[in-house]
């Protein structure tokens, strides 16, 4: 298993120095236009926050997993994790929010000690459309584990979980080797007892990245192939793919990098822009939490350590009518979120 | 004059056919547009041939074009690699299938 940048001590794991790539070379030297300049041309700059409807809890960095395209850096070596107190701050904010979805991610968020006591508390609150999204693999890691499948059930959370392809090679190079079994494994698990059956509540979708330095293609194509593959080898059922855009940050600009890639993808993602894609990017209407509670426009700025542009920093300050209407931190990173038909933590937008 | 025939950066210059025939040019990209819609076949069928035909043709800008086409797709690496051996047996039966022609000549001249 490969280790996170921090651990490697990566010059990528600063944030100020994926930052500075970004804005340097092809866009210092105009070759390709900043995205506040793209944004600007059609009268899209600054981005507004519009009402909340998306409130996005990063849980911890720990992960069971280490992808190489990983926008968190998470893995196993990574100790940085949501304490209770933090967790009863966000209980407040969640039990009055007017947000209509509550998004718990990571890292694995399972691995945080405090999870289900979280999970329990957070679905007393009647949020709409309570997701948490799981790695599948952490269902079958360890025995303490098995459960999750009926924990979810009995708390009604919506599973969002990531599969790059339906085929092992491609699924395990991007995830690491046994990820596609053990996610099968996972999947029928969650089929078991309800989950993503065609006219079922449990709702479960699946999460497509690109394994490599390409734009994912159509997000109804794939899903079409995806389930009349997973349907056909594995009996597997899921409700919706959600195609996300790799963002060039973190382990995935490491890779993009290494492998030469770099300016032909940030060249891809210009040429893909969509002006109409920008109307309508999560971070308009989503506020990310961080594991030590402080506010991000979305879980990719979090990672950037780009905090948001507001009075209101921290989750213990938390005022949703002062954040509403704060302009949008923005980079070149924003390019993957409106390339195409866009992207985010809900797939296409455009 | 530039020193190779190929350019990376053209196959995005494609479009600019049409500045010296609008008319035609504009015919040719509705038409290639609608060839690749979904219909009988797939649209992932259609990039696959795409690809295998691409090789036949031996162009750079589409192997280029179509290759990063089918990974959008999700189209691995061996439905690629298989669709280019069809393209191969195609293109190398087509020659031994002319030896009939030259056995046929052979056998009416031949002693």
């Amino acid at each position: 298993m490969i280790k996170s940048l921090h651990k490697r001590e990566s010059e990528l794991a600063q944030s100020n120095r994926q930052l500075e790539i970004l804005s340097n070379g092809i866009f210092q030297n105009g070759e390709l236009p900043t995205f506040k300049d793209k944004i600007s041309e059609t009268g899209q700059f600054p981005l507004k926050a519009k009402k909340l409807e998306i409130l996005q809890i990063n849980v911890g960095y720990m992960c069971n997993q280490v992808c190489s395209h990983c926008h968190v850096d998470a893995g196993p070596d990574r100790k940085e994790i949501m304490t209770r107190e933090t967790m009863t701050q966000c209980l407040d904010v969640i039990k009055n929010t007017g947000a209509h979805t509550l998004d718990l991610t990571g890292g694995a968020p399972e691995m945080n000690p405090n999870f289900r006591w979280f999970v329990e508390e957070a679905s007393k609150a009647g949020i709409k459309d309570f997701i948490v999204r799981s790695n599948l693999t952490i269902i079958t890691a360890n025995k303490k584990y098995n459960d999750l499948p009926e924990f979810f059930k009995k708390h009604n959370v919506h599973v969002v979980s990531s599969m790059p392809h339906w085929t092992q090679g491609k699924t395990d190079k991007q995830r690491g080797d046994g990820v596609f079994s053990a996610s099968i494994e996972a999947l029928k698990m969650l089929n078991a007892v309800g989950y993503g059956m065609p006219d079922s509540t449990l709702r479960l979708d699946l999460v497509y990245n690109p394994s490599g330095a390409f734009l994912p293609g159509n997000q109804k194509s794939l899903e079409k192939d995806f389930k009349k593959a997973l349907l056909g080898e594995f009996n597997i059922e899921f409700h919706n793919l959600f195609a996300i855009t790799n963002l060039p940050i973190s382990r995935f600009l490491d890779y993009l990098i290494a492998s030469e890639n770099y300016e032909d993808y940030m060249y891809s993602l210009v040429e893909a822009y969509n002006p109409a894609a920008v109307a309508s990017v999560m971070c308009t209407n989503t506020l990310s939490i961080s594991w030590d509670g402080y506010l991000f426009d979305c879980d990719f700025n979090q990672m950037l350590e780009l905090p948001v542009n507001s009075k209101v920093k921290h989750i213990s300050d938390y005022n949703e009518d002062l954040l509403e209407g704060r302009t949008i931190v923005i980079s070149q990173h924003c390019y993957g979120c409106t390339a195409g038909a866009g992207s985010s933590c809900q797939g296409s937008v455009a | 004059m530039q020193k190779t025939y190929y350019d990376p950066a053209d196959l995005k210059k494609f479009g600019k056919i049409s500045e010296w025939n609008e008319e035609l040019g504009a015919k040719f990209f509705e038409y290639y547009g609608k060839v690749f819609e979904e219909g009988a076949l797939s649209e992932r069928e259609k990039s696959l041939i795409a690809l295998a035909v691409s090789h036949t043709v031996q162009c750079p800008y589409c192997i280029d074009a179509y290759t990063g086409d089918g990974l959008k797709r999700g189209i691995t690496k061996e439905e690629m690699m298989e669709a280019l051996h069809v393209a191969a047996a195609i293109r190398g039966g087509a020659t031994l299938v002319h030896g009939v022609q030259m056995m046929n000549k052979v056998n009416k001249l031949d002693m």
